[in-house]
């Protein structure tokens, strides 16, 4: 295993200007000037087998800011473990320095200071230059991506998710599992499947409705340097629940943890000398299941947009996070002999965009399928004098700007937003174009609805999310953050049950106390529901960018969070 | 939410029987009530039965749930908190292939299903399971 030591010689001597922030001088030291492509590549190849994990990349086929979290926090046995440690906790945790590269690649601490300094991250193109360098050193690498592939843009909302098609292809990746395809419709990920996938669509945990048969295919068996590898997949567990079960009537998923333990017997009977799990249950979930199933040798967890520098040891497993927004792919190589894995190297490379080039061959096939919608995508809406970004447990300036434009554009007095973990991030003084918005909220069930509801009413909502987000036993967690609340501030006690943990809400705009019994108008988006009306969210959107011209968010101080 | 026999859709495998009795009988019987009359009060204990249930139900109103409980000769399943908590008794005669079971049941809000089995040598076993009945959230 890397040591923390050797990661990043090159990080700079920026623990000379600790306390700085906003612009400071670190700011300005571009990351081109400290790193080179080979910094970030550099990795001494060993062992026979070499894996490569990319996962929720959400349609970013460019390079994009994105935030990671401020408050990320764990309950149960998670609490304080990876990855629910943030900003100094984890740079101490791993040995970050401050100000250094990786502190802004996996922090969210001076963030905006920091970006203009070290650029966006990720890009496909790029990410295709370093699944060619180690396929260089390894040619037989074996590349698996964790899922969320197909949405998140405007140009996978447009082709249906062709676009990340195509480009996953050219990559060369050799198996997939899943979570937001299925919200392009069964008829369209079947047509996926099984006319223009290069390679497998794994899930060992979704079986249809009507006979409890598995409807894909578990796991693939794979041979490389001499070694047999049984990859098996594992779909995101909630689809139903978390996404619109009307898209994909007749199937089931679930943690099904029985059936892996089953799957794990089988592929060991058929001779894995490896067997690897790419999983999109979140990082939680897996850890537990890492703990109740024995012989899985790595789990490639995604879902929770986690990225860790470090591997998690659980009851022998390993487990690998490889973040989100193709802002990192993890390097894994292995040694395998006499049926066991008997070491393990891993690097999680961030993506640099300004340091590691893009391919060229990549670099083409994004630019023709973003092509036909250049014009759409470039047009400038607005500016932000704000920085946008959406992770964080609680609430993020992207949703409380959404938030903003519910209640404005709908007219009503509370505004909900979804706790989706997807969505890149905008600095301050940047303009927000098409691109940025659809970023946001590219996704198929769209409909910003407008309704009545009681206080009682919004208290269970609030309730049954935080009870996904905050339940002790990670198998009920459904891997979102919480529903984000324009209008109404609440207090959450994390450690209380669900039902007690909901207390305070109050109407922001008159301070008083939600009442049970009373009526309140409510506007939000990404309902369920199959027959929710309203305008495109993305539109809402817009037109309140426009009216506004430039938009800033206030911070948001109306939920109390404690028991943590 | 009211429970009925339609929403109970029994696919009982092997040689199983299922009863399934009349709501009104138990409509004020709790599921302790239950439980002490399908035991005679003796004591339950734990092991030899595994209970199959999502964590988490797609749908509330069509759960699947499976029972395996080799060696038993009935499995009672009960949901808690629903009004009717007796969901389905099977009996397993001595040529049935194996003790075990699968069907799904309607469940009116989170709550405990509980298996009980009643061995061929009289001694009962149970195991449970929370399962949570959301009203669809967020996840992404």
């Amino acid at each position: 295993m890397i040591s923390r030591r050797h990661f990043f010689q090159a990080s700079m001597a920026a623990s000379a200007l600790i306390g700085a922030s906003g612009y400071g001088n670190w700011a300005k030291l571009s990351a081109q000037q400290a790193l080179t492509q080979n910094d970030l590549l550099d990795f001494e190849t060993t062992g026979n087998v070499t894996l490569v994990h990319i996962t929720d990349v959400h349609a970013q086929l460019k390079p994009v800011y994105f935030r990671e979290p401020e408050i990320n926090l764990g309950v149960g046995g998670a609490k304080g473990q990876p990855p629910h440690v943030t900003g100094a906790d984890y740079r101490a945790l791993y040995g970050i320095t401050q100000g250094a590269p990786l502190d802004y690649a996996l922090t969210y601490q001076d963030f905006a200071a920091l970006a203009k300094g070290y650029g966006r991250m990720g890009g496909m193109d790029r990410v295709a230059t370093v699944v060619k360098s180690i396929r260089a050193d390894r040619p037989d690498a074996l590349v698996l991506d964790g899922g969320d592939t197909w949405q998140g843009s405007y140009t996978a909302l447009k082709t249906d998710g062709q676009d990340m098609v195509n480009v996953m292809n050219a990559l060369g990746v050799e198996a997939m599992t899943s979570h937001w395809e299925f919200s392009l419709g069964i008829d369209r990920v079947n047509e996926i499947v099984e006319n223009e996938l290069n390679f497998p669509f794994l899930g060992a945990n979704i079986f249809d409705t009507e006979w409890d048969e598995p409807a894909y295919d578990p796991y693939s068996m794979f041979e490389r340097g001499g070694v047999k590898i049984a990859v098996i997949g594992q779909a995101f567990p909630y689809m139903p629940i978390a996404n619109p079960g009307w898209m994909f009537p007749d199937l089931s998923f679930g943690v099904r943890q029985d059936r892996m333990a089953q799957v794990v017997a089988e592929v060991r009977a058929k001779g894995a000398e490896l067997v690897v799990l790419l999983s999109h249950n979140g990082f939680d979930v897996d850890r537990k299941l890492a703990a109740n199933v024995d012989g899985i040798d790595i789990i490639l967890t995604g879902h929770t947009h986690d990225a860790l520098p470090e591997p998690l040891l659980v009851n022998g497993t390993y487990l690998i996070a490889s973040g989100s927004h193709s802002k990192f792919v993890s390097r894994i190589d292995l040694d395998v002999r006499d049926g066991g894995l008997k070491s393990l190297k891993h690097k999680l490379i961030p993506i640099f965009s300004d340091v590691i080039a893009p391919d060229p061959e990549m670099a083409a096939l994004i630019d023709a399928e973003r092509a036909p919608y250049a014009a759409d995508l470039s047009e400038v809406i607005g500016k932000t004098d704000s920085l946008l970004y959406r992770r964080g447990n609680f609430n993020g300036t992207w949703d409380d700007l959404i938030c903003n434009a519910l209640i404005e554009e709908r007219e009503a007095d509370i505004a909900l937003s979804p706790g989706f973990r997807w969505g890149a991030s905008i600095l301050p003084g940047q303009a927000i174009t098409r691109e940025d918005i659809f970023n946001a909220t590219a996704m198929t069930y769209p409909a910003a609805y407008r309704s009545e509801m009681t206080g009682e009413r919004l208290h269970l909502i609030l309730e049954d999310v935080a009870d996904n987000l905050f339940n002790p036993d990670p198998y009920y967690q459904q891997g979102g953050d919480m529903v984000r609340v324009g209008g109404m501030g609440y207090r959450i006690d994390i450690s209380k049950p669900q039902g007690s943990r909901i207390t305070e809400m109050t109407l922001l705009k008159t301070g008083e106390l939600i009442d049970p019994t009373k009526t309140y108008v409510v506007a939000g988006w990404a309902s369920v529901n199959e027959d929710t009306e309203g305008p495109p969210i993305w539109d809402v959107l817009e037109n309140h960018i426009r009216r506004h011209g430039t938009v800033s968010v206030d911070p948001n101080s109306s939920v109390k969070v404690v028991g943590t | 939410m009211q429970f009925t026999r339609r929403d109970a859709l029994i696919m009982s495998l092997g040689a199983a029987a299922a009863s399934v009795l009349p709501v009104q009988a138990f409509a004020a019987a709790s599921a302790e009530e239950i439980l002490a009359e399908f035991t005679g009060g003796a004591a339950v204990g734990e092991g030899g039965l595994t209970l199959t249930a999502p964590e988490i139900a797609e749908n509330g109103n069509t759960v699947p749930i499976a029972v395996d409980a080799p060696g038993a000769v009935s499995v009672m399943i009960l949901a808690t908190k629903n009004p009717s908590p007796l969901v389905v008794t099977f009996n397993f005669g001595p040529m049935a292939g194996s003790q075990s079971a699968s069907t799904r049941i309607r469940l009116a809000g989170t709550q405990d299903v509980v298996a009980v089995a009643k061995m061929s040598d009289g001694s009962f076993v149970q195991a449970s399971q929370a399962v949570k009945v959301t009203i669809g959230g967020c996840g992404g």
